[in-house]
Formats: structure tokens, sequence, C-alpha cells
């Protein structure tokens, strides 16, 4: 393989890696938090729709932008309010919403699918983009790209050096002792959720206005599944999930780099490589019990409910 | 004002009032969805619910429905009652359909009494088989079930499409992604001459009965609810959580599967592209409108499949998309989660400020 080919390819490994590596981020706040939700497929489905239909109707990026957060984040207080204050089970909640957003989307949109429209264009950044290779891997992107290293890092930043990074861990290791000393476990949890929805939705619009910029039913087919998992190999830490979302990027576009080494090989078969790999990853980093244990938030899907302390 | 209180024991009555409760709180709630989408609610409510009752040829589709759907949803019930999380019942339904339809192709030129239950038996061992490895995965390596199976319904999926495509295209069908039809041995006979409602639909009621013997009968079913209940209270009575773990997750799998193979042999005639509108994630909802009870499960199922057929009308009668059905689905399990708060919680009008 060539140089030439070896830059595409990582250029498209980051391309692909940036849906993951939004929600993963959102994700990963929620369960340090202690809430474990399985909806992201369906915010991440609805922040979609709604971006790319809202493109359409204003002709403005930023506004779809803006509306996809906004629903992904009034998506997750519907499961907040079931998990938080209801005492939902939290895995069958964040089912009903991936089934909820998975229907509801289809629904809505079911008018727009085929339509196209002008979706974020490259930014090529002047001279960073001109170092050698790099360059072109990591600095010609869009907005939305640039975007997501920025909040990788000030996520990475807040979770690890800050006071609020602090009272979501213990919010997500021990809430009785969090409550104890006077933080609102509820509340912490609730903006935890919402930011988790608002990334999902994120992930969403990146899907419909820059990825593809369409909308198909079901089109993020799984990703937010596989971001789930993502959580897990990075064992909840935030640099991690950077590193993880390529690598499943790189997974998901493998197709690309084999057919560009000359092999040809069914399509529908290509296509299992993400789900196969992401079995595969599980499979290693839950093998070793001792240290999942270790790293996962102590509260992980475990109701706290202040009405049963005192 | 109003207070909430903890009950000291569950409520019996919510139990079975919560279901009934969350279904009417879904119709006022989508009829108001419908209105906001300037669509009359009556007349969709009508198409919804009523329609698929209205007719012989109805009730027969509606049948076709509630069968894949009752039989992975009486193998969830048993997972979900063990406490274990298994998403799977889609994959392994496809997997039924796949496995079954690569044998019984095999019998496309043959009347041999054999065609037919060699096919069913190759679909079920396939569902068996696609829920056997995330639970190896997960008994051997410890990995989250959840999300295991959830990735072998993709991986289940595009095998599906790739044989579609590939070695079980038929070689005459002008390149339609579509199998040969099955010969009329490897069909399975239907209830009713004009019908397409088969004994697949017979097979989903047995199912739910014996799983409902086996849980309230046998000690393996006591094991089962020791075990989800309180885990840790089976391991110290010497229950092998990995025994319980086999034989839920394989039962579901062998249902879903029948599920599977009992589509393509049924109502489809051949091997296509989708065998199912998702009736392995609508059969969770199914379990728990059932309250994870196998009889429960025999009438949330035919709610569930009057709402599929409903939706296959509403988009003839009203231009309405399928997919409203999903949205449906989705709005009955969060009324459901909900209206559950009261099994555990009453609500308390006290007069007294201060209390």
């Amino acid at each position: 393989m060539d140089i030439d080919l070896i830059t595409q390819i990582l250029f498209a490994t980051i391309k692909t890696g940036t849906p993951l590596l939004f929600i993963a981020l959102g994700e990963v706040i929620c369960e340090k938090s202690g809430v474990l939700n399985l909806g992201q497929e369906g915010m991440m489905l609805m922040g979609a729709v709604v971006g790319f239909m809202c493109a359409l109707a204003t002709g403005n990026l930023g506004f779809a932008i803006f509306a996809s957060m906004a629903m992904g984040a009034a998506m997750s207080l519907i499961f907040g309010f079931l998990v938080l204050h209801l005492g939902a089970n939290q895995v069958a909640t964040g089912l009903a919403l991936t089934i909820f957003g998975t229907g509801l989307s289809a629904f809505i949109g079911s008018g727009v699918v085929g339509q196209t429209l002008q979706g974020f264009q490259p930014i090529i950044i002047p001279v960073l983009s001109d170092i050698p290779v790099i360059g072109k891997i990591l600095f010609t992107h869009d907005l939305l790209v640039y975007l997501s290293f920025i909040i990788a890092a000030v996520l990475a930043f807040v979770a690890n050096k800050t006071r609020l990074g602090l009272t979501l861990r213990a919010v997500g290791e021990n809430p009785h002792a969090a409550n104890a000393i006077g933080i609102k476990v509820l509340r912490v949890r609730y903006l935890a959720i919402m930011f988790g929805g608002a990334m999902a939705g994120l992930a969403g619009a990146y899907m419909s206005l820059s990825y593809t910029p369409m909308w198909v039913e079901n089109m993020t087919s799984g990703r937010g599944w596989i971001a789930l998992a993502l959580v897990v190999f990075a064992s909840w830490r935030i640099g991690n999930i950077m590193l993880g979302a390529y690598l499943f990027g790189l997974a998901s576009i493998m197709h690309l780099v084999l057919q560009g080494m000359g092999w040809t090989i069914s399509p529908n078969l290509l296509a299992m490589l993400p789900y196969i790999a992401t079995v595969v990853v599980m499979v290693i980093i839950s093998a070793d019990q001792f240290k999942e244990k270790l790293l996962a938030p102590r509260s992980l899907g475990k109701p706290f409910d202040p009405r049963q302390m005192a | 004002m109003i207070q909430v209180q903890a009950r000291t024991d569950s409520s019996t009555l919510m139990q079975f009032a919560s279901p009934i409760l969350a279904i009417l709180l879904t119709l006022i709630f989508g009829s108001i969805l419908f209105v906001a989408l300037d669509k009359d609610p009556l007349q969709a409510l009508h198409v919804l619910l009523i329609m698929p009752l209205s007719d012989a040829y109805n009730v027969g589709e509606m049948l076709v429905k509630m069968g894949p759907l009752l039989l992975c949803a009486v193998g969830l019930s048993l997972c979900y009652r063990a406490n274990l999380w298994n998403i799977g019942a889609e994959g392994q339904l496809l997997a039924g359909a796949l496995g079954g339809s690569a044998v019984g192709l095999m019998f496309v030129d043959s009347d041999s009494s054999l065609a037919l239950p060699i096919t069913l038996v190759a679909g079920i061992l396939s569902g068996m088989f696609w829920a056997a490895l995330p639970t190896y995965l997960k008994i051997k390596f410890n990995s989250n079930l959840i999300l295991t199976t959830i990735m072998f319904n993709y991986i289940g999926l595009y095998l599906l499409v790739w044989a579609v495509h590939g070695p079980l295209r038929d070689p005459d069908g002008f390149g339609f992604p579509e199998s040969a039809m099955f010969s009329d041995a490897t069909l399975l006979p239907t209830l009713v001459e004009s019908g397409r409602a088969h004994w697949g639909v017979i097979a989903a009621i047995l199912s739910g009965i014996v799983a409902w013997l086996i849980m309230s009968r046998t000690h393996l079913g006591f094991q089962i609810r020791v075990f989800g209940s309180d885990a840790p209270a089976a391991k110290y009575a010497g229950f092998s959580s990995n025994k319980i773990t086999w034989f839920v997750m394989l039962f579901a799998g062998a249902l879903a599967g029948l599920a599977g193979v009992s589509e393509v042999i049924g109502p489809i005639g051949q091997l296509v592209p989708v065998v199912s509108p998702g009736y392995g994630y609508a059969a969770i909802i199914v379990a728990y409108l059932g309250r994870l009870h196998p009889i429960g499960a025999i009438a949330a199922s035919i709610f569930l499949a009057v709402l599929y057929m409903g939706g296959d009308l509403a988009q003839i009668e009203m231009s309405i998309p399928t997919a409203v059905v999903g949205m449906f689905q989705g709005i009955l399990l969060f009324f459901l989660l909900a209206c559950d708060f009261f099994i555990r919680y009453r609500i308390v009008l006290s007069k007294d400020a201060n209390a």
C-alpha cells in the first residue's frame, strides 16, 4: 500500500469514528454518574432526523445541530424521569427509548427520505494542514470533527482535574455517601443523562448532516450499541474512548482497506466486521473480570432513591 | 398534600392493572400525537385496533403475526425471570430462518414426508446455536450479554442478507435476492384452507403452556425464579448458575429459531432479505406486558399482533408509515414501566400539611 492510500484510510477512520466518539463521550459521563442508558441508538436516530429536517426547512446548519442536541436531551429526560423518579429498571427503560426513537424517527422522517442537502463542508486549517501526512489526516475535516476533538479534550480535563468531575465520580461510586455530604445526587444524574442525550443527538446530526447528508430509516445501523461497548472497552476513561472510537472506525471501513489490497469479498460479509470486532473486543476486555469490576462505576445500573434514605 | 409512600408489600392488583392502564395511556397519548400530525385520531385508532379484528381474513393475518411474537416472548420471559438480559431474539429468529431455509431448500424437488420435520429441526437448532454463542461468551469470558446478543442480531442479519444474495439465491430467479420457493412437502400446513395462519400459532400457544408448566411445576422453574429474585440465595442453595443460564438461553433460542423457520416455510414461502419486521425486539415488550408470565405473554402477543396488523392497514388506508407501530411499542413500554411504580409505591392524600 502506498502512502496516499494509507492517508486516505486514516482520514476515513477519523470521519467514521467521530459519531462513535460523540455518543461514547456522552454515555461515559452518564455512566460515571451511575446511570446506564441503553437508549443511545434511539436518541441518535431522533437527532439525525430532526437535524436533517431542520436543515432542510431553515437551511441553517447551526440551528439544525442545536435542534438535534435539544431533541436528544429532551428524549433523555423521559428516560431520566422513569429511572430517577419512578425507579424503573434502567435496562428496560433504555430499550424502550431505543424502540420509541427508532419508530418515531422513521415516522416523522418518512416524508424526507431521499431528499438531499448541502451538509457540512471541509474546513482546511491553514498551516496545520500543510504538515506532511498528519496534516491531511487530522486537519482537512469539517467543523463537527474538530468539535469532537475539542469536546473530548474539555471532558478529559473536567472529569479528571476539576471539582465537577470529582462530584460526578462520587455520585457514581457511592451515591449514599455523596448524598450525605450534601451533593444532590438526582440533580447530578439528571444533568449527566441530559448531557448523554445531547451528545447522542449531536452524533445523529453528524450522521445526517456530514457523514452522509441525507435521512434513511435506521441509518445509524447500531452505532449507538457499538458506542456502549466502546465505553466498556475504554474502561470508562475518556482518553481511551478517543482511541477506541477510531479503532472501531477503522474496523467499519476495513472493506476499503481490503479493496485497496485487492481483495474481493461480499459487501454483506464485510458489513459484519464492526459487529464482530465489537464482540471480540468485549470478550477480551471482560475476560479479565477483576479489571472490569475495578474500573466500572460502582453504582452503575443501581437505582438511588432518596425516599428510602432516612 | 400529595405524598408518595413505599408499600410494605408489592401490590398484586397493580401487577395486573398496570398493563391495562399502560395500554389506555398509550392510546390517549397516541391520539394526541395523531392530532398533532393532522391525522384523524378516531379513524387512526379504528384502523389500528378494530379493523385487524373485523373480518376472518384480517384475524388470520393477525394470527400470522402473533405466532413469532409469542414464540420469542415466551423464551424471553424465562430469560428475564432469571435476570438474563437476552436482547437477541431477533438474531435467533433470523438464524432459524436462515438455517431452516438452507436445509429446506435441499428438498425443493422432493415430496418426502421427512422434509418438513427436518427443516423445522434445522431451524430450531440454528436458533439454539445463535443463542449458544453469546451464552458461551458470557459464561466463559463474563462478556456483557446485552451487548453481545445485540451484536449477534446484526451479524445474523448481514449473514442472512449475504446468503440470500449468494449461496441460497434462486438460480432461476432472474437475479432477485430471493431463494427458490419451498416445495409443498416443506411448507407448514395452514389452519384453514384460505388463510395464511399456520400451525406455528398453535406451537406458540403450546410453548407458552409448556413454559408455564416448567416455571410453576418443576424444580428447574423454581431454580430460575430464585435465581432471578435473589442470585446469592440461589448460589447458597447450591443451584448452578451456568446450568440455569444455558437452559433459559437455549430454550429462548429454540423458540425464536422455530419462529424464524415457521415464517419462511409458512406465510412467506421462500427466504427473502426481510424476514421479520422486528418481531424479536417487539417480543421484549410482549414479555414485559405479559408480566414475564408465559400465559400473560399469550394475551400480550395478541395486542401487539393487532397493532402490527393495524400498522399494515394504516399504511394502506391512511398512508401512515408502518413505523408508527414501533413508536406505539416504545410508548407502551414507557407507560408500562411508569405504571409499575404503583406496584411498589402508593400515592396518599394527607390533610396535615406538616406530615
